[in-house]
């Protein structure tokens, strides 16, 4: 288990700063929620902290390592990232075999074969569909595939990034419950970017709110039900999500 | 209930190339009230919307009946529905960012709803599209009329589609998935501006949605769909009685604020919810 932490991150596209400076830890093995309306900058972070964007400053450790220091090989195997749209983030013209085997081939790791069907075991996926094109499987099939990919390389930290938004809320189910089995079984830290508080308070510890770059407010998943917030925005955000879930 | 506004019976649609029906034996009435249709990606919500607007001519389409108020659905010629379509029923579809035309001042879009059926002056179809704007809460309005697309935010973008909607005095407004792409805190802004607008003047809305939530807190009754079949229709606040198993179990596999944490029921899908008779 490792920890992660976000120091003073800072990044700015052009004329626009994205993040002025975002500060906050996640302890190994926390469940940390990142939420805030569509551009406040939750992706960014993920993105940052994995380095596909690496033209920001500040610093992000793993388990107390810059990921800057770390190599690219050394970065994928302390985390992996799941993306939101499993239309859009597994190749069309790759087989499940092509995308588990990638990894491997490129960390020169052995017992390929084992370690794939493990994968697929894992995630919950029966193991001939190892030669299954993403055409060929549901959308919750081929989220599970994507976590699989996560998987693969045994990281310690994972960034989840709205995971489950492009699904129907039976397929969330699925794979809110395989995310949390899989954080129990093997003590993962995950770092979840949600736009659905439900969502984060069935999953995570605590949960940071942001608004245009700034993070208003870090509230323990306890604060959700009787909304303590006491940022202005962050009640707003927690009100709203409690009127449109009240009647349930 | 008054005369209903749309009477649909049996109505099923095969997409051309398609084994399989999208669309099976869908019966409903509506009112002046607020009709929400949900169902899983793929149950054949849309089509239905779609259906009912004419906008899949290439589709096999067959009912008893398929009525608008006066008009007959199945036999109206393309020519009619052009009268009606954008006059007396119209459709508010899901992502403002792809249903508007980027290129084109969104006033001068709103205004040509209304030219497209309303003879008048170029001058008086501005005014009438400045005054629909500002019902649809947008502050400035004769500023966001000069504004394109891009310019403006989601939520926005999403009353700029409303008022273009409702801008022609329809008696039935078609909503697919209207506020899904956007945040939650916009979400209900603009659900409670469609909301009363609706009300207000007295039209029928039918809501297509795969959110219980939102149906439950801005309809009145509920069609439940699964696999182009109505499984279940309930009356909105008594969603949490559903009595079809598909309804329950996804009802039960939402996470709730303050729930337990367990482990989500999730749904187990018989075979025999394609074919069992419609609980009501």
């Amino acid at each position: 288990m490792k920890s992660v932490s976000i120091n003073r991150m800072s990044i700015r596209f052009g004329a626009i700063t994205v993040l002025p400076e975002v500060t906050f830890d996640v302890a190994a093995g926390e469940c940390f929620g990142l939420v805030g309306e569509s551009g406040s900058g939750k992706s960014t972070i993920l993105r940052c902290a994995s380095m596909l964007t690496d033209s920001w400053t500040g610093d992000a450790l793993i388990g107390g390592k810059s990921v800057r220091e770390m190599g690219s090989d050394e970065r994928c195997r302390a985390l992996q990232m799941v993306f939101q749209d499993p239309y859009g983030s597994l190749h069309p013209r790759h087989s499940v075999r092509t995308v588990l085997s990638e990894p491997l081939k490129i960390h020169n790791i052995g017992d390929r074969e084992d370690r794939m069907a493990q994968a697929l075991r894992d995630v919950g996926l029966p193991a001939d569909f190892i030669d299954r094109y993403p055409h060929q499987l549901s959308g919750g099939q081929r989220q599970r595939v994507a976590i699989a990919r996560a998987l693969i390389l045994e990281p310690d930290v994972l960034f989840l990034d709205e995971p489950t938004s492009a699904l129907d809320v039976s397929v969330q189910a699925e794979i809110i419950n395989l995310l949390m089995r899989l954080r129990e079984e093997k003590g993962f830290t995950y770092v979840m970017v949600s736009h659905d508080l439900a969502v984060i308070d069935h999953m995570c510890d605590r949960f940071a709110v942001m608004k245009s770059g700034d993070i208003v407010e870090i509230l323990p998943r306890e604060a959700i039900a009787g909304n303590q917030a006491t940022a202005a925005y962050a009640r707003e955000l927690i009100g709203a999500s409690l009127t449109y879930d009240r009647a349930v | 209930m008054q005369t209903p506004i749309l009477e649909v019976s049996n109505l099923s649609l095969r997409y051309p190339g398609a084994s399989e029906p999208a669309v099976r034996d869908v019966s409903f009435t509506l009112g002046r009230e607020r009709l929400g249709i949900v169902g899983e990606s793929g149950s054949g919500k849309s089509t239905v919307g779609r259906a009912l607007m004419r906008l899949l001519p290439q589709a096999d389409l067959s009912a008893d009946v398929m009525r608008f108020e006066d008009v007959d659905l199945l036999r109206a010629s393309e020519r009619q529905m052009l009268k009606v379509r954008g006059a007396r029923m119209s459709m508010i579809l899901q992502d403002p960012k792809f249903s508007l035309n980027p290129i084109r001042r969104c006033g001068d879009q709103v205004a040509e709803a209304y030219r497209t059926h309303v003879r008048c002056t170029k001058a008086e179809a501005r005014a009438k599209a400045i005054a629909m704007l500002d019902a649809v809460q947008i502050r400035d309005p004769e500023r966001v009329f000069e504004f394109y697309p891009h310019e403006v935010s989601g939520g926005m973008g999403q009353r700029i589609m409303i008022a273009m909607m409702l801008l022609t005095d329809p008696q039935l407004v078609i909503a697919d998935e209207p506020t899904s792409a956007l945040d939650v805190t916009v979400r209900l802004q603009v659900l409670k501006i469609l909301d009363d607008l609706v009300r207000e003047r007295g039209i029928g809305l039918v809501m297509i949605s795969h959110d219980l939530n939102l149906v439950r807190n801005f309809c009145d009754r509920v069609l439940i769909m699964y696999a182009g079949r109505v499984v279940e229709t309930l009356q909105a606040d008594a969603l949490d009685q559903a009595r079809h198993p598909y309804t329950r179990g996804l009802l039960a596999a939402q996470p709730r604020i303050g729930g337990d944490r367990t482990a989500l029921p999730v749904l187990d899908r018989d075979p025999a919810w394609l074919t069992s008779e419609t609980h009501s």
